[in-house]
This record gives C-alpha cells, structure tokens and sequence, in this order.
C-alpha cells in the first residue's frame, strides 16, 4: 500500500486516520499445505467460520470506516462456496476486491463468474517453477499444473494478475525462472516475498532459511529485473531481513493502515498478531468494526511510540522502521514490544544472526501445516 | 515520451473512485491505493480511452485556463509514471 506515512517526530503521538486495507481471512480450510503458512497453528475449522451475512456485514462496515481495498485470503477463499457472494457485497459497497488464492478450487467458468460480480484483481501464488518443486511445498499432487491453468484463464480474461512467490533456501536460486513465468504467463506483477518465520514457518526454520549469499543474489536479480523489465512487469521484494542490520518496518506502523479479520471472526492489526499471547482480539460478532478499529486493546497495544522500550525510544530511525517486528520481538526477545533482535542496535542481534547462520548452513524435514481432524 | 496522437487507457483492474472518507480521489490498482491531488484526479478524469494525449491536453488547458505547453509536461509525467507502473497502457 502506498499509505502516507505521518512524520511523527513533528507530532508528539501518531495520528492514525482510518484503514486503507482490510484482509479478511474467510476461511483456514486450504488444500494445500505449505510448510511455512502465516496462518495460525490452531486453525479454525469450518464450523467455526463466520457465515455470510456476517462478512458481507463486515464488508460494509469496512467500507463505511474507509477501508478502500479488500483482499480475500485464507486458507483458500474458493474453498468456501459463497466465494460469489464475497465478491458481489465487495462491489456493492465499491470495496476494491482482490482474491488471493492457490488457484484450487478455481474453474475457467467459477473466475468468468467472479469477475462478472466485479472481482477487480487476482494474487496467485507460486510455490515453484516446476511441478516437482512446486507440489513439494505445496503438498499437492496436480497443483501447479492447475495453478498454471488459472493463471492463464486469468490473463485471457483481461483480469489483472500478481504472481507472489514465497521464497526460502529451497526454491530462492530460481528466481530468474521465476520472473520468466511470470512475463510468459503475462501477469503484471510479481511480488518476491522472502519467508518470514511466523506461524507454520517457525517450525520449518532449518529446511527454509535462505544463506546470506542466497539473499544477497535475490537482491541483486531483483534489481536487475526490474530495470530490464521496466513498463512490462512490476517486481515487489520482500528481502531476508535475518541476514541486514535493520529490520523492516511494520506495515507503515502497528495499527495504522490495515486490519485483519480472522475466520472466526477476530480483530487484529496484523496476520501474525496470534503469535502474541497476551493479545486480546475483539471480534466482529460482538463489537462494531469501527469500535474495534478505535478502541481495541490489541490495536492501541503498539500504536504510536509511547510504548517503545531503548534502544527504539530515541533513535531516530523509529518512525521509518516503527522499531521492526512485533511478532519478530516476541519470538526471539520473548517480549514483544523489544527492539526486533534483526535490529543491529538490539541486545540479541548477534545471537539472532548466529541462529540464523546455523539455520540456513543445516537442513531439515519440512513439517507441513495440517487441519486439526 | 508519450506522442500526441496516442490514447492513454487505464488497464483493467485500475480505477478510480472518490474517497468519501478521505475527502479525495483515489486511484485503486492491483495492491496499490494511491491517493490522487486535483491535477492527477482531473488528468484520470479525461482519460478515457478514447481521447489521445493530444485532446486530454485540449481539454485541461480549456477548463482550467491553462497554457497547454506548460500542463504537458506534468501530464505526460503522469501518465509515464502509471505506466511504468503497469496501471496504464498506450496505443
Ligand atoms: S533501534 Fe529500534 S527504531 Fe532504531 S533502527 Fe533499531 S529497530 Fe529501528
Ligand atoms: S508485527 Fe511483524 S508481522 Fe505484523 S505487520 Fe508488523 S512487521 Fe508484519
């Protein structure tokens, strides 16, 4: 997103004005099964969903709030079969919808439907190059052939197309395939995402962190691509921040631009907010959106930078970086609101990058995310 | 450079909308929302896909009493940027 970012050093705490994304994870249910998914370890089950009266309600009320973009995510959106209905309530309310999706589930007829009800763009996602790579992450046999397929009937539908690609040590070294696919199957975008250890990730750290050489020649290819490929496809890069000495920033601050409704309902600022233990999330079944937004505790927790612990307090990079990941903080400094230890100032930036060395020199058995029965 | 007869378009999946919240318009891409000043909103708002450069840059000197060489390029910066940017196609 292109948020305006509010200088906060000329302000004495951060304004935020309203959302200007909302993901709304319709469902876990998923038929793949990526090693390192963002969802939650504890995946809600389908009878736990909320139905569709209350997402298009939702929808609304996001609208109303001033949320202008709706990406439907999950799990995979087209395994809930009101994916139709989603997608006409976003339109309805002039959401600008954008499907993120495996493409399973998805047929030529289903997508001509969709984007008949207004669906405005399609997010696929790319696990591999080739089917034995790809269908080895995803964990689904006939996956990438079919993702091929949409990603075509996609094209030839004159609907937008963002490939994003999830990269780690098994697959990084083909970029450049890749960002061929992407030109061949004539997407405009390609988003090149490095994995980030949060969910199902965190457990497959050894089997998917990329060296520092590896991170170092994505980087590289990425602007080298962009340059030659400049007006044919757009590249976005989400660099290895275990191998840099600042971390990224925090979705242009922690409840600032965007929220996250969970398919059971739940309220919070971010896709890795769960991993938080002490957050408590509001949810939608009890609580207007609009409230949420304003006065939940979760959102207000790391809002501004009142809450910033030394070294972030008083350095000045803070209101770029917003002191890096909260998620990141309480995984490895076991508080969240911690300088992220990929921070060079941080207390645990060395150990973070030792574990980090030892993680991408060793390999490991990918552990794949599963439904609970 | 974009020549004058040629017909800016914006492709599909782009458009623009006004921010009722906001209080401006924006222009809605694939995973951008980019928040449009009066210059860029009324530059969108004759490209149609039917006008060229040439008459997009008739109009907004017309209806803002503007000297056309002077808007042009400003206009054609614009237009390259959302290009460059896959949001927007010329033919
Ligand atoms: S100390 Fe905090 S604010 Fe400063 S660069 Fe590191 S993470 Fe960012
Ligand atoms: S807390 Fe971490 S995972 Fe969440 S938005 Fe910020 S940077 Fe991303």
């Amino acid at each position: 997103m292109d948020a305006p970012t509010p200088d906060a050093r000329a302000m004495p705490t951060i304004t935020y004005g309203p959302p200007i994304a909302m993901l709304a994870e319709v469902t876990h249910r998923c038929p793949l099964s990526c090693p390192y998914c963002s969802n939650p370890i504890e995946l809600t089950k389908r009878d736990g969903e909320l139905p569709t009266e209350v997402w298009v309600d939702v929808f609304r009320q996001a609208a109303e709030l001033g949320v202008l973009q709706m990406h439907l995510s999950g799990g995979e959106p087209a395994s809930r079969r009101d994916l139709e209905d989603l997608v006409t309530a976003c339109r309805e309310y002039d959401l600008y919808s954008n499907l993120i999706t495996s493409g399973i589930g998805l047929t030529e007829k289903r997508l001509a439907g969709l984007q008949e009800r207004g669906l405005d763009h399609v997010q696929l996602s790319l696990q591999g190059v080739d089917a034995e790579m790809a269908d080895l992450i995803g964990g689904y046999k006939g996956g990438y052939s079919r993702k091929m397929d949409v990603g075509k009937w996609t094209t030839a539908l004159d609907l937008p197309l963002t490939l994003n690609a999830v990269v780690h040590e098994k697959n990084i070294d083909r970029l450049p395939e890749m960002i061929d696919l992407a030109v061949t199957i004539g997407a405009r975008r390609l988003e090149v995402a490095t994995v980030q250890f949060h969910g199902w990730a965190d457990k497959n750290r050894a089997a998917l962190m990329p060296t520092r050489e590896q991170a170092k020649l994505c980087g590289q290819r990425v602007a080298e691509a962009r340059e030659r490929l400049k007006g044919t496809l757009v590249i976005d890069y989400v660099p290895a921040d275990h191998h840099a000495d600042y971390p990224k920033p925090c979705m242009g601050g922690w409840g600032s631009t965007g929220l996250n409704v969970v398919p059971d309902g739940r309220v919070m600022p971010c896709h890795a907010a769960h991993t938080i233990p002490h957050l408590v999330f509001d949810n939608v079944k009890e609580r207007p959106l609009a409230e949420i937004w304003e006065h939940s505790s979760a959102f207000n927790a790391y809002r501004g930078f009142d809450w910033m612990q030394e070294p972030c307090r008083s350095c000045d990079r803070k209101t770029r970086d917003f002191g890096g990941c909260r998620c990141q903080a309480m995984a490895m400094a076991g508080d969240a609101a911690a300088t992220d230890p990929v921070c060079i100032k941080s207390p645990l930036h060395a150990k973070m990058q030792a574990m980090a060395q030892a993680d991408a020199q060793s390999d490991g058995e990918l552990t794949y995310r599963v439904m609970p029965k | 450079m974009i020549p004058e007869n040629d017909i800016p378009r914006l492709l599909s999946g782009c458009r623009t909308k006004y921010d009722k919240v906001r209080g401006n318009w924006v222009l809605l891409a694939p995973e951008r929302a980019i928040k449009l000043d009066d210059i860029g909103a009324a530059i969108l708002a004759e490209t149609d896909g039917v006008r060229s450069l040439g008459g997009i840059l008739d109009v907004l000197a017309e209806k803002y009493n503007a000297p056309r060489d002077q808007i042009s390029g400003d206009v054609v910066k614009f237009l390259e940027s959302l290009r460059d940017r896959r949001m927007l196609e010329v033919s």
